[in-house]
C-alpha cells in the first residue's frame, strides 16, 4: 500500500520485530511443550517399553544430526555478525552453508525414516499394531509426529533463510536494517534448541 | 494533554482512496480500522450462521421427541454452532473488531506493529472459517462431536471432522497473530509519556487477554493436530485401545480452553471499564485494582481447567485443588463489579444506550458467574453436570457476557467508527427485546438442569415441557430484539445524522481525533504530560 510504502521508514522499529518473533517463539515452544507433556506421561506409565523401542533408533544418525543442526546454528550467527561487519559475501556464503546443512539434516532424517518404514514401522502400521506393545505404539507414535514437525519446522526455516539470503543479496537487508535477518537466526536457533530436546529423549535416555 | 489538531480536508479512513479498488481497497488494506471491519462484517456473516442453528435447536426442543430433525442432525447441529460460535465470534470478537479499531488510536499510535501480520490474521480467519464450512457442506455428514472434540470420540466418528479440527487450528493460529500483535503494539507504540498506568483500561484488558492467547492457544493447536493425527494415523495418544489416555485429551484441550474463556471475557470487562466511566460522567473507581484484577484473572484462569472435568476421573487431591481455584478466580470478577458500580455512585448517569448495555452486562454476568460458583463447588457439580444448567450458566457467561459486551461497545465506539450517529431510541428498543428475550431463553434451563434435563440431547421427558415452551419462546424475542440492533446500525451507518467528535463527553483519546477517523488516525501523536492521567472528569 502507498501509504506504508511512503512512511515505512519511520515506521520502522527493530527492537518492535525482534519483540515480535520473540513472542512467536514462546508461542512454538508452548506448542512442541505440549508434545513433551505428552511424552513425559506416556515415558512415566510405559518405562520399559521406551526404553527398549529407544535401542531401536539409529544413535549415529541421530548424533550426526544433532552437529549438524549445532554448526548450522553457529554459521547463521557468523552470517549475522558479517552482515554487521557490513560483509554481504561473507554473510550469503554462510546463509548458503546454513541452508545446505539444513538439507543434509532433512537427507538424513529421510534415510533414518526409510528404514523404520522398511521395517514395517510407521504410524499404524500393522506390525506396529499387531506385533508390538501399547509402550512402543507410544512411543513410534510420538517419535514420527515429534521428529515429523520438527522437520516440518526445519522445512520452514529454510524458506525463511533463503528469504532473508535473497533481500541481503538484493540489498533490501543490511547493516542498518538487519530484523529480517536476525528474526531468521532467532527462528533457526529455536529450530536447533527443539532437536536439542529431542534428541536426548528418544535417542539417549535409556 | 495537547489538543490534537486536525487539517480540515484529511481524508477519513472510509473514503480514503489507495492503491486498489473496490473489494481490493479492503481486503488488501493493512489499516487497522479497515482490517476491524473486515472482521466485523465476517463475523456477522458467521454469527447470522450460529443463530439459525441455535434457533433451529429451540426449535426443535419446543416439543419432546422429534419436532423438526432428527438425533444425528441436532448432534450435528450443537457442534456446528459450538464451533462458530466459540471459535469464530466469541474468542475473537471484542479484540478483533473493538481491539484492532480502538487499541491504536487509544494508545495515540498510527496503526498496530504489523499492519501486514493484521491482515494475514484475517485472512486466517477467513480460511479457518471456509474450512469449518466445507466441513459441513462435503464428506459425509457434519461433524457430530460438540465443539471439544473429545476423544476418542473424535477419531471413531465417520463425521467428516478433519476438516473442522484443521479449521479451529487455523483460527488459534489467527487468534496467536493478533495478541502478538496487540503485544508489541503496546509495548512499542503507546504516545510519549503514556506510562503503562496511563493506559485506558481497554488496551490493559487487551494486554491481558493477548498474553492468554499467546501462551495457551499453541497447546489446543498441538492438541488439535494429534487428534487430527490420530484419525489419519492412529498414532495411539489419546486412543484407549492403543494404550493411550482420552483423559489427557481433556486436560490438553481445557489447559487452553479454559483460559479462553477468559479470552473473551477480559476484553468485554475492558469494553465495559470504558463505557461504564464515560457514561457516569466520573474517573473510574479503583482503576489500579481493575488492572490489577485483569492480571489476576489472565494469570489464575491458567489453573482451572480442571473444573471442567470433575466428573472424567481425577483424584480428590486434584478436585480440591481445582475447586479452590475456582472460587479463588472469581473474586478478581468480583473486583471489578465493585469498581463498576462505586464508578457509578453519585455520577451523573446519561442512561443511553451503551451504558444500558453496560449495566445489564453486569446483571448477566453475576448470574452466570455465581452459577459458575454452583459448577465450582464440588458436590453440586455432580447433581448438574453435563445438564441444562451447564447450558445456561456458560450462556450467561459467553453470549451474556461477551454478546452484550458487545453490543454496548458498539454502540458506544459506533460514531466514531463510521461518523454517523445510530436512531437512539430504535437502540434502546433492541435492546430492551433483547434483554427481555436472553433472560427467557436461557433463565428456564438453570431450573431444567437441577430437574436433570441433560444438555446435547434432542429429545427430553414430558414434565420438562412447560420450561423449554418459554425457552424456545425467548429465542424468538431475542431474535427480534438482535434484528432490530442489526438494522438499526446498518441504516445509520449510511443515513444516520453526522455525528460529532465527542458525542458522550469521554476523555479516552479515540474521542479527540475525528470521526472518522483519518486514515493515520492523529496528525500529531499526542504526548501524555505528567499530570495527565488515563481518565480526568
Amino acid at each position: 500500500m502507498e501509504h506504508v510504502a511512503q512512511h515505512s521508514d519511520p515506521h520502522y522499529d527493530q527492537e518492535a520485530s525482534k519483540l515480535g518473533m520473540w513472542l512467536f517463539i514462546f508461542t512454538e515452544l508452548l506448542l512442541f511443550g505440549g508434545l513433551f507433556i505428552v511424552y513425559a506421561i506416556y515415558r512415566f506409565l510405559n518405562p520399559e517399553a521406551f526404553q527398549m523401542a529407544g535401542h531401536e533408533l539409529n544413535l549415529t544418525i541421530g548424533a550426526i544430526n544433532t552437529v549438524i543442526l549445532l554448526v548450522s546454528s553457529m554459521t547463521i550467527a557468523m552470517s549475522t555478525s558479517a552482515l554487521q561487519k557490513k560483509n554481504k559475501g561473507l554473510t550469503v556464503l554462510l546463509l548458503e552453508i546454513t541452508v545446505m546443512l539444513a538439507l543434509i539434516f532433512l537427507i538424513n532424517k529421510y534415510f533414518e525414516w526409510g528404514v523404520k518404514f522398511d521395517h514395517g514401522i510407521w504410524p499404524g502400521s500393522e506390525h506396529l499394531l499387531n506385533d508390538m506393545g501399547h509402550g512402543e505404539v507410544l512411543f513410534f507414535g510420538l517419535y514420527f509426529v515429534m521428529t515429523g514437525l520438527h522437520a516440518l519446522h526445519i522445512v520452514i526455516g529454510m524458506i525463511i533463510i533463503i528469504v532473508a539470503l535473497n533481500k541481503v543479496q538484493k540489498g533490501t537487508v543490511h547493516a542498518d536494517r538487519p530484523s529480517l535477518l536476525e528474526n531468521a537466526g532467532l527462528y533457526w536457533h529455536l529450530v536447533d534448541l527443539i532437536w536439542i530436546f529431542l534428541f536426548p529423549l528418544f535417542y539417549l535416555i535409556h | 494533554m495537547q489538543t490534537v489538531s486536525q487539517l480540515p480536508d484529511e481524508v477519513n479512513y472510509l473514503d480514503y482512496k489507495g492503491k486498489y479498488k473496490g473489494i481490493f481497497a479492503w481486503i488488501f488494506s493493512t489499516d487497522h480500522k479497515r482490517i476491524a471491519l473486515l472482521y466485523m462484517y465476517s463475523m456477522l456473516t458467521m454469527f447470522v450462521v450460529g443463530v439459525v442453528l441455535g434457533l433451529a435447536m429451540k426449535l426443535e426442543l419446543i416439543a419432546p421427541g422429534k419436532t423438526i430433525m432428527d438425533p444425528q442432525t441436532y448432534n450435528s447441529v450443537f457442534t456446528v454452532h459450538g464451533v462458530i460460535m466459540i471459535f469464530m465470534i466469541v474468542i475473537p470478537g471484542l479484540p478483533a473488531v473493538f481491539g484492532n479499531f480502538m487499541l491504536p488510536i487509544m494508545i495515540g499510535a498510527k496503526d498496530v506493529a504489523f499492519p501486514k501480520v493484521n491482515l494475514l490474521s484475517w485472512y486466517f480467519y477467513v480460511l479457518g472459517a471456509v474450512l469449518v464450512i466445507a466441513s459441513v457442506l462435503f464428506g459425509n455428514g457434519a461433524p457430530d462431536t460438540g465443539w471439544t472434540f473429545y476423544a476418542p470420540y473424535s477419531f471413531k466418528s465417520g463425521t467428516n471432522l478433519l476438516p473442522a479440527i484443521f479449521g479451529a487450528f487455523v483460527l488459534g493460529f489467527s487468534s496467536i497473530l493478533t495478541g502478538l500483535n496487540f503485544i508489541v503494539t503496546i509495548h512499542r507504540m503507546r504516545a510519549p509519556g503514556m506510562t503503562w498506568f496511563k493506559m485506558p483500561l481497554f488496551p490493559w484488558s487487551l494486554y491481558g487477554t493477548a498474553w492468554i492467547q499467546l501462551l495457551a492457544t499453541p497447546v489446543v493447536g498441538i492438541t488439535l493436530v494429534l487428534v487430527a493425527l490420530e484419525r489419519i494415523f492412529n498414532i495411539g495418544v489419546f486412543d484407549p485401545a492403543l494404550g493411550g489416555d482420552p483423559i489427557l485429551y481433556q486436560h490438553l484441550f481445557w489447559i487452553y480452553s479454559h483460559p479462553a474463556v477468559y479470552v473473551m471475557i477480559l476484553p468485554a470487562m475492558g469494553a465495559i471499564s470504558e463505557i461504564i466511566p464515560t457514561f457516569s460522567q466520573k474517573h473510574i473507581f479503583g482503576y489500579k485494582a481493575i488492572i490489577a484484577s485483569t492480571l489476576a484473572i489472565a494469570f489464575v484462569g491458567y489453573f482451572v481447567w480442571g473444573h471442567h472435568m470433575f466428573t472424567s476421573g481425577m483424584s480428590g487431591t486434584a478436585q480440591y485443588t481445582f475447586s479452590i481455584l475456582t472460587f479463588i478466580v472469581a473474586i478478581p470478577s468480583a473486583i471489578k463489579v465493585f469498581n463498576w458500580i462505586s464508578t457509578m455512585h453519585k455520577g451523573s448517569i446519561n442512561p443511553e444506550a451503551p451504558f444500558l448495555w453496560a449495566v445489564t452486562f453486569i446483571f448477566v454476568f453475576m448470574i452466570g458467574g455465581f452459577s459458575g460458583l454452583v459448577l465450582g463447588a464440588l458436590a453440586t457439580n455432580v447433581h448438574v453436570h453435563d445438564t441444562a444448567f451447564v447450558v445456561a450458566h456458560f450462556h450467561f457467561i459467553v453470549f451474556g457476557g461477551v454478546g452484550f459486551a458487545f453490543f454496548g461497545a458498539i454502540h458506544y465506539w459506533f460514531p466514531k467508527m463510521f461518523g454517523r450517529m445510530y436512531d437512539k431510541v430504535w437502540a434502546k428498543v433492541g435492546w430492551a427485546f433483547f434483554t427481555v428475550g436472553f433472560l427467557t431463553l436461557y433463565s428456564p434451563m438453570f431450573y431444567l438442569g437441577m430437574m436433570g434435563m441433560p444438555r446435547r440431547y434432542y429429545d427430553y421427558l414430558p414434565e420438562f415441557h412447560a420450561a423449554n415452551i418459554l425457552s424456545s419462546l425467548g429465542s424468538w424475542v431475542m431474535t427480534f430484539g438482535l434484528l432490530i440492533i442489526v438494522i438499526n446500525l446498518f441504516r445509520s451507518a449510511k443515513n444516520g445524522a453526522i455525528a460529532e467528535i465527542n458525542p458522550w463527553h469521554g476523555k479516552t483519546l479515540e474521542w479527540t481525533v475525528p470521526s472518522p477517523p483519518p486514515l493515520e488516525n492523529f496528525d500529531e501523536i499526542p504526548v501524555y504530560g505528567e499530570k495527565d492521567g488515563p481518565y480526568e472528569y
